[in-house]
């Protein structure tokens, strides 16, 4: 009994103590990531005051705008303003689109989302199946296909490869719609709620703006979800091959089991591996996608902080930095937490 | 194997979702729909009391109407917009304007000579960017309720604080800032005294051709037509500029029309688009120009001869007729149109360039950095200056940069060499004149920050014969005076003036009447049609 009780509280204790490292490793992520931003962002070599009032503003504006913009105070206390008005919640005015920052990302993020999201999707279904496959049948013909399409994802320009394809499915085979997330027809009629198109028009029934967003999304979203399956089938690839190299795959197979079984057996045990790969995946995806939402016109999360990089509009990087940073964190510790159910040896160690 | 099983059925799932819903795209734009792929990613506000940037100048010239606008079939002709007549005392300072009867804003009222004194007072006190086009009249914050007045609703005057030039007076009147706002709307909007540019900076309170319905920061803006139009009422219900980044995915959304017309098609894509039958290529000469500058604080391009010598060392008509083809045309002086010198005496002659380096005292040459923004087709002008300068021994060094960067360091004179341009703040000479001749302080301390200034190009004798035309009353004499300054810049100035924009908007063949103008904030949009 006191045994038990002991165990209880030691598991409390033990938990408490994760969420409390997890927690301060979170906001300490954050503050490291806000402090090396602000520190790119007054090294670029760009005059902020510039890009707000242009080249031809009279130089008592320009003397306003860069006090206004705090600019005449020194380096540490600019950062620590920031840092006060971010803990209240208020991430500053964007001086590309003067707007509240914080409601600008609130209408690209989901654009972001919506990309990443099928990317993986696509990128999982595919790759996954076909790396196991592909380690399964070492060195046959058909691992050497799947090896070579990972290779060609892997290395090809994504940006070529999304202006071939808008070329081929869009421009003369007209399988899908063009760039942008919905025709311009719609954009007057569309009711806006959530800032998810697909939802939004779920929401209202508006299933031709359903449709017309599917056609857009497919191009794009299949282009990511190619460079995201060259990655994951890489991945599991040799997560397999190392798994079906071990000792206990040896034995189950002289024990007599079907090939079918061993093969689970060894994928469950890449399962945790896989899973952070995937989620790093669909992180990268977050951040990474700027030249498939130029190329596609997608007002996506990416595409604003590189163009508010090189404005040097830092309220609108270091909140779109943060953003990015919180979802990198949370999706790691959240793989993680997978990672120990999945994972047998995690599993042992609890019981 | 549930797991499997789940992501097997998810995966069906999507699969059927995606093959029944992408049906194919609408063919085509509506009828009563105009959409224009454009990079407008710069459009910072719509307020205009504040906006200068090329994407957003267009959008309000078409949501208000200006006191004094072009004739959109011939833009040297200056017209009135919201002034009907106007007459100009005798001493040459106070100007007596008579607002056009009939203009009615979006909201339906009536728009007076209140809105207008209302409007223009308000770009004082607001002190944006653009400010500077009405402060050289000598308005400011003290003086601005004595210097623009409204008599009664059809009458405003205004008084200068120089005899100026009556085309430069009435060509400011034609700028961003002399849009006429509805007062009414706007003041029930004020906060903290901030004159409604909180909300006018996202919205539209105009009797323009259109009126906003939506603008989506790097997206879209969207517009409605204003069927009180006192031109008539505009063709097009609709008018949608959406922002295309990518010049290739331009052309792509116009061959197959879910675009009506694209605006930043490169040199590679008109060309391609004027063998294509659906599509019209239309030109347009603006007054934007290239040049290069020469920072004289660089011991070796303080020399004259050096000066002389670059400008036989760029082939100028072999860029123009390769890569910059329908994009750029030479043009050796920083006026364009009637302003402007025919002459174009600089070809690329390396025999010449060598004779003169060789006087200045440099027969083997010297190396430069060269300072160019990093968008097409700058890299590739630079790469042909660097091979042709080669020829005579000069190594540039290519620092190719960010736009940003590059104004950075070319407004603070921290380049040797910079590949600039030139885009007037509103259609009178004077305006480009004062940019490239005028340089009234050249210590690095000088808040004004000219073409003449970043290059350290001292020149007071020119810097008063610009003031000069200022004040010159007679439009012959003035003409003449601008014309002795550009052969000036033309044969003995550290900066080398290169090339002229031209536009060429690329249109499906059903779209007609759209102008760009020759300015950055010119386009006319009421006029544009599509005829199946």
């Amino acid at each position: 009994m006191r045994v038990t009780n002991w165990l209880k509280s030691q598991s409390l204790r033990a938990g408490i103590r994760t969420l409390c490292v997890q927690t301060s490793m979170f906001v300490l992520t954050i503050f490291g990531l806000l402090l090396v931003t602000f520190m790119i962002g007054r090294v670029v070599p760009v005059d902020p005051v510039l890009v707000i009032v242009g080249d031809r503003a009279p130089a008592e504006v320009y003397a306003r705008v860069y006090a206004e913009l705090g600019l005449d105070k020194p380096l540490y206390q600019q950062f620590l303003m920031y840092l006060y008005q971010v803990a209240q919640g208020d991430f500053g005015t964007s001086v590309l689109t003067s707007q509240n920052v914080a409601k600008d990302i609130a209408a690209f993020f989901p654009a972001t989302i919506e990309l990443a999201v099928t990317g993986t999707l696509v990128g999982v279904l595919l790759g996954v199946p076909l790396g196991v496959w592909s380690a399964v049948r070492k060195n046959s013909f058909l691992d050497q296909c799947v090896r070579v399409v990972a290779l060609i994802g892997y290395s090809i320009p994504i940006f070529w490869l999304g202006l071939v394809g808008l070329l081929v499915f869009y421009a003369k085979l007209d399988w899908v719609a063009g760039v942008g997330r919905i025709d311009a027809a719609y954009e007057y009629i569309i009711e806006r709620e959530t800032g998810f198109v697909l939802l939004d028009a779920m929401l209202h029934g508006q299933w031709d703006i359903f449709r017309n967003f599917l056609s857009h999304l497919i191009l794009p979203g299949a282009l990511l979800g190619y460079m995201s399956m060259a990655y994951i089938i890489r991945m599991t690839r040799s997560f397999m091959l190392e798994q079906l190299g071990q000792e206990y795959v040896v034995t189950a197979r002289v024990k007599g089991l079907s090939e079918r079984r061993v093969v689970m057996h060894a994928f469950r045990n890449v399962l945790a591996q896989l899973i952070t790969v995937i989620a790093l995946s669909f992180a990268y995806l977050l951040e990474g996608a700027v030249l498939t939402e130029t190329v596609f016109a997608w007002p996506g999360l990416g595409l604003y902080i590189t163009n508010s990089l090189f404005a040097a509009d830092m309220n609108a990087v270091l909140a779109g930095t943060t953003v990015i940073g919180a979802s990198f964190v949370l999706l790691n510790a959240f793989s993680d937490a997978l990672g120990t159910v999945f994972d047998p040896r995690t599993r042992s160690a609890r019981t | 194997m549930n797991v499997m099983r789940w992501k097997q059925a998810l995966g069906a799932a999507v699969a059927a979702a995606v093959l029944g819903g992408a049906g194919p795209a609408l063919a085509a734009t509506p009828a009563d729909t105009l959409v224009m792929a454009r990079k407008i990613d710069d459009i910072k506000s719509l307020d205009p009391a504040e906006v200068f940037e090329w994407g957003s100048g267009e959008i309000i010239n078409n949501l208000y109407v200006r006191l004094m606008t072009y004739d959109p079939h011939d833009f040297s002709k200056l017209v009135g917009g919201a002034v009907a007549s106007w007459q100009v005392s005798d001493d040459g300072l106070t100007y007596e304007l008579k607002i056009r009867k009939g203009l009615k804003f979006q909201s339906g009222r009536p728009l007076t000579a209140r809105d207008a004194e209302y409007s223009l007072r308000r770009v004082i006190h607001l002190a944006k960017t653009p400010v500077f086009i009405f402060q050289q009249l000598g308005w400011n914050k003290d003086n601005v309720a004595e210097m623009v007045r409204a008599l009664d609703d059809e009458t405003l005057v205004l008084k200068v604080a120089k005899p100026y030039s009556p085309s430069l007076v009435m060509s400011c009147l034609s700028a961003g800032v002399a849009s006429v706002v509805d007062s009414e709307e706007v003041r029930k909007h004020e906060q903290d005294g901030d004159y409604g540019y909180n909300w006018l900076k996202t919205r539209s309170a105009g009797a323009g051709a259109y009126r906003l319905t939506t603008w989506k920061p790097k997206d879209a803006v969207v517009m409605e037509s204003n069927p009180d139009f006192y031109l008539g009422p505009p063709a097009l219900k609709r008018f949608i500029v959406r922002h295309i980044p990518e010049p290739s995915a331009q052309r792509l959304l116009l061959q197959a029309g879910d675009v009506d017309i694209a605006r930043d098609l490169g040199p590679d894509q008109i060309k391609a688009s004027r063998s294509n039958p659906d599509l019209r290529v239309d030109v347009f000469k603006k007054v934007n120009t290239y040049y290069v500058g020469l920072n004289t604080k660089n011991e070796i391009l303080a020399n004259p001869k050096v000066w002389e010598a670059f400008r036989w060392l760029i082939d100028y008509e072999g860029m123009a007729n390769s890569f910059l083809d329908g994009y750029f045309a030479v043009h050796q002086s920083f006026l364009t149109g009637d302003m402007g010198l025919e002459e174009k005496p600089y070809r690329l002659d390396v025999e010449k360039a060598k004779k003169l380096l060789a006087e200045a005292g440099y027969p083997n040459g010297f190396s430069l950095d060269f300072l160019v923004a990093n968008p097409s087709p700058f890299p590739d002008i630079a790469q042909s200056m660097q091979a042709t300068f080669a020829q005579a021994g000069i190594k540039l060094n290519l620092v190719l940069r960010d736009q940003a960067q590059v104004l950075a360091t070319y407004r603070s004179r921290g380049h040797e060499m910079a590949f600039a341009r030139w885009s007037p703040d509103y259609l009178d000479p004077h305006s480009t004149a004062e940019f490239f001749v005028r340089n009234p302080d050249n210590s690095d301390a000088s808040t004004n920050k000219s073409a003449a200034w970043r290059n350290a190009w001292d020149i007071p004798e020119l810097s008063a014969m610009t003031e000069k035309a200022m004040l010159e009353r007679d439009p012959e004499v003035r003409k003449q005076i601008y014309r002795e300054e550009q052969k000036v810049v033309q044969k003995d100035s550290p900066m080398i003036m290169m090339f002229q924009l031209i536009e060429s908007t690329v249109s499906r063949k059903d779209t007609s009447g759209f102008t760009p103008g020759p300015g950055f904030d010119t386009a006319v949009f009421w006029n544009t049609r599509k005829v199946k």
